[in-house]
């Protein structure tokens, strides 16, 4: 079992990796670069508070791209050309295996390709600070927070990908996105909605992914420490959601007739 | 065909368990989070910058800012704080993202303006927010009501107030009462001549049966207050001459300082009881500020309770 | 031809120490070595649900019973559309069945663990194109449950069955389709299953490559595999099946061995004469005319012989020969087909 869920998933990454997507790389390399030279002119202060806002703001809105883009398509493209007959019909593989090697390969991916920009990125901040520091360790966290996004945006796409087209779905991750990124505000709208409307938009409101949650990015911009609990309650809260995505995935997917 | 049911059942319920899970944490991470999505929104140097981050949708986050707001206020509120740091550049921001925003203005200086823990307690703060407010919409009449509003109750500045109510009533659309407002705040401030002048106006302006009698109602105070006001110049000048206050009116008239018994302009006679010019029957005339007896209210100009009472019928 | 025979010998003496109907050593669970199927297919059913409110329902396939011997190699005959690949499908478990059961080597629909002993080729397959044909070829092995160093050796052992060897390094993307085709076939045999199942195997492949994938089919087939194949080229599985079903618009028409079933079938015979003068009277009778130049030939049932020489030597015909024409596989088939064709329009 997990040899082939290891083995499919390894797969998925190859594909990604040979399908020259990760070349973002190179362009957000020149983004910090850059970044760092231009605004050297400036007081020390406000150069790092850019470079922090633009890298992490980088790494998160690339990484979240690659993962609709590739997502999206994970299973809809596999069944569009025909290539997983051969996995499914005649392989001792689960569907739900399939799925799981498919989410976990793009996973890997992501992490691979945020882990490289990362690099890049403490590079580029101890340049300017002139060395690391204890509080940069802010920066690790806001980094693991970025990656939870990037699992929980995968299992979505993953989910839609297994009943909709690409184009549907894209538009479904990235509007999902967006209406999790406010996710706290819809919250505060529901609460000053009255009757039926308070009852639908609360109810909306907790079930989009809360993605404001995982953003700190301005936080530790101002050095602000974030709350361990924060840490612990943003885990939990991605992998009880990703866990129910990839519950509805296996379930959509199990059943379906693969013409 | 069972089985398959029993499947379906499994998996609906996992997912609805999850999820709930999930809204329960989203609950407690909510709490930790507290004024987190707020501090963020103030790391951004100036409005301007905010409004052009915002790409054009500046309206919807003005929007967004000022449910933020809410939250921030209920919260705090319900916490009984006596701190309310963050609220005036928050409404900065707001009203800065869409000017137009007319309930950030007029809810927005309430917040600021009233006493801790009730709100930030800082009036002037409020005053200016709502000026800008009329700045950038001066066709808005209500915003001149919570001018006003701001500036009686809690700067105690009936002149400024009523110079509010006055500009307002001009508008179209506004209410009758703004000028009625208007030369209430004006006679309390003490400035008799352009409460006349106001209720006056009132009086030739509207054919309502109502309003016209409790403009000549006003007027007929304003007189009293007037009258009182001279005859008690007199009633000190006298004591003053005489060294102990005078028992009637007699004692005026005999001296030269009268020629007559004063008569309110209901026709009854004032009276003068201990040196004090007195109405006979105060209760005929409910808007006076002076010739009461001791222990009488002091007019019936609205303070807290009648504020709260317009304020419902404004949002009628 | 021997190692064919040893395997089912073989076979036969497993079956007897694991416990035949009878005996002591009966052990009840596993009677169904002694005889089983390859594919048990018993009143499999599918619809499809059509129209834009998804109300109606298209007939995919009705009914259908068969059975597949092993080691024997099967052909799936049909029209495009008659449900063959639905049932391929179907057994595959990537299509779920609306009515009726089926079992493939002797287990049910749905057990996965079976599948290491299946091998699938699609029809117009298409695979990874970012692989080589040797990552490819790994990569199903992998899946298929071979470990370690034996992933390589059976990928390399496969492809050289099938004559791409040196195309092993090279990226999928930049095959032709017979290429691919080849490379279809190897996933399918390379981790040994002992059913294979091809979907139109020949489909878009020049006459060398279809001789290659007969040759090949023959060859697993000796190895004691079960082959089952589906087509609607008519002349391949005249040659290589042992026995053959045919399907039209979801219904079977006919299985069986080919000559049995073309045995049922009336003999026509060929009657050539020189003299055009009794075409009129041969077709009055039924008789199919066709000429060239002064030779005429037509073809007729048996039964019609007598009467057609009749009606030739009245007009004084000179008589060339009479020939019995042996049925084809396409006979049957147009006979079965269209008979339907036939009854559509009518009704």
């Amino acid at each position: 079992m997990i040899g082939r869920i290891a083995t499919i998933a390894h797969n998925t990454f190859r594909e990604a990796v040979r399908d020259r997507v990760l070349y973002n790389l190179i362009v957000f390399a020149l983004l910090i670069v850059g970044a760092s030279i231009l605004f050297g002119q400036i007081s020390l202060e406000i150069n790092r508070i850019v470079l922090i806002n633009l890298g992490l703001t980088a790494i998160s809105l690339f990484g979240i791209v690659i993962a609709v883009l590739i997502g999206i398509g994970l299973v809809s493209k596999e069944i569009e050309k025909r290539t997983l007959y051969t996995v499914l019909a005649a392989r001792p593989v689960h569907r739900w295996e399939f799925l799981a090697g498919k989410f976990l390969g793009l996973v890997m991916t992501l992490v691979v390709n945020a882990l490289l920009m990362s690099i890049g990125f403490f590079a580029a901040v101890a340049y300017v600070s002139k060395g690391l520091h204890p509080a940069d360790l802010q920066l690790a966290v806001a980094i693991y927070f970025i990656l939870l996004q990037f699992v929980l945006i995968t299992a979505l796409a993953l989910l839609f990908s297994t009943f909709s087209t690409p184009v549907f779905s894209s538009i479904f991750a990235f509007a999902i996105f967006a209406v999790g990124t406010f996710a706290e505000d819809l919250r505060g709208f529901a609460s000053m909605a009255q009757g039926v409307t308070s009852w639908l938009m609360t109810g909306a409101a907790y079930l989009v992914p809360n993605f404001a949650a995982l953003n700190v990015i301005s936080q530790v911009a101002h050095d602000e420490a974030v709350d361990p609990r924060l840490i612990l309650l943003n885990t939990l809260y991605v992998t009880v959601y990703a866990g129910a995505v990839l519950t509805a995935s296996v379930w959509i997917f199990g059943r379906r007739n693969l013409k | 065909m069972n089985a398959k049911l029993r499947t379906h059942t499994c998996y609906a319920l996992l997912v609805a368990a999850l999820l709930a899970a999930g809204a329960w944490l989203v609950r407690q991470t909510d709490q930790v989070r507290g004024d987190q999505p707020l501090q963020e929104v103030l790391y951004i140097p100036s409005p301007k910058v905010v409004k052009r981050l915002s790409l054009g949708y500046s309206g919807l986050l003005a929007d967004i800012y000022w449910t933020r707001v809410v939250q921030y206020f209920g919260g705090k509120h319900q916490a009984h704080a006596m701190q309310y740091k963050i609220l005036a550049p928050l409404l900065d921001m707001t009203t800065s993202l869409d000017p137009k925003l007319i309930p950030a203005y007029q809810f927005g200086s309430v917040f600021l303006a009233q006493k801790p823990p009730e709100g930030a307690g800082d009036p002037q703060a409020a005053a200016r927010l709502v000026e800008k407010g009329i700045a950038e919409n001066p066709q808005v009449w209500r915003l001149y009501y919570t001018l006003g509003y701001i500036e009686w109750l809690e700067l105690k500045d009936p002149a400024a107030a009523a110079r509010a109510f006055q500009r307002g009533s001009g508008i179209k659309g506004a209410q009758s009462w703004m000028r009625v407002m208007a030369a209430a705040l004006a006679a309390h401030a003490g400035e008799t001549e352009t409460a006349v002048y106001m209720w006056t106006n009132i009086l030739n302006s509207t054919e309502d049966r109502s309003l016209r009698i409790n403009a000549i109602n006003r007027l007929r105070c304003l007189k009293v207050d007037s009258d009182v006001k001279a005859l008690q110049e007199r009633v000190d000048e006298l004591t003053k001459r005489q060294g102990h206050a005078p028992s009637g009116w007699e004692e005026l008239i005999s001296v030269g300082l009268l020629r007559g018994v004063p008569i309110d302009p209901r026709g009854h006679p004032y009276r003068l009881v201990a040196g004090r010019v007195q109405l006979s029957d105060p209760d005929e005339f409910p808007f006076v500020t002076r010739g009461l007896p001791p222990g009488k209210e002091l007019g019936d100009l609205p303070g807290e309770k009648g504020f709260k009472k317009l304020e419902k019928k404004l949002q009628q | 031809m021997a190692s064919f025979f040893a395997h089912r010998e073989v076979r036969g003496i497993w079956s007897y120490l694991h416990g035949y109907e009878s005996g002591p050593l009966c052990l009840g669970y596993n009677f169904q070595h002694e005889h089983m199927a390859a594919i048990e297919i018993q009143e499999l059913e599918k619809y499809y649900q059509t129209g834009f409110f998804r109300n109606q329902r298209k007939l995919g396939l009705k009914s259908l019973t068969l059975t597949v011997e092993e080691g024997e190699v099967f052909g799936y005959l049909g029209p495009n559309g008659a449900g063959k690949t639905t049932t391929i499908k179907l057994l595959l478990g990537l299509v779920f069945p609306d009515g009726g059961t089926a079992r493939i080597l002797g287990r049910p629909l749905g057990d996965i663990e079976v599948k290491r002993e299946i091998g699938f080729l699609p029809e117009q397959p298409y695979f990874y194109d970012h692989l080589t044909a040797l990552e490819l070829l790994q990569y199903y092995a992998r899946l298929s449950g071979i470990g370690g160093r034996d992933v390589r050796q059976r990928s390399e052992r496969a492809l050289a069955r099938v004559g791409m060897s040196e195309y092993a390094r090279l990226q999928l993307r930049k095959f032709s389709k017979g290429m691919l085709q080849r490379v279809g076939i190897a996933q399918a045999i390379v981790h040994d299953p002992r059913l294979v199942i091809l979907d139109e195997p020949m489909s878009g492949l020049d006459p060398i490559g279809r001789r290659e994938v007969r040759d090949l089919i023959q060859e697993l087939n000796e190895e004691g595999k079960t082959i089952f194949f589906s087509t609607h080229i008519l002349s391949d599985a005249e040659t290589l099946c042992d026995r053959v079903a045919v399907v039209d618009r979801g219904e079977l028409k006919g299985v069986g061995v080919v000559a049995d079933l073309l045995r049922d079938m009336s003999g026509d015979v060929e009657i050539a004469w020189r003299g055009p003068q009794a075409i009129a009277a041969l077709s009055a009778l039924g008789a199919r005319c066709h000429a060239t130049g002064e030779v005429v030939r037509a073809r007729l049932p048996e039964r019609l012989q007598d009467a057609a020489l009749e009606a030739l030597r009245e007009r004084q015909c000179r008589l060339i020969s009479v020939t019995p024409v042996r049925a084809t596989l396409e006979d049957f088939f147009l006979q079965h087909v269209s008979a339907e064709a036939k009854a559509e329009v009518q009704a």
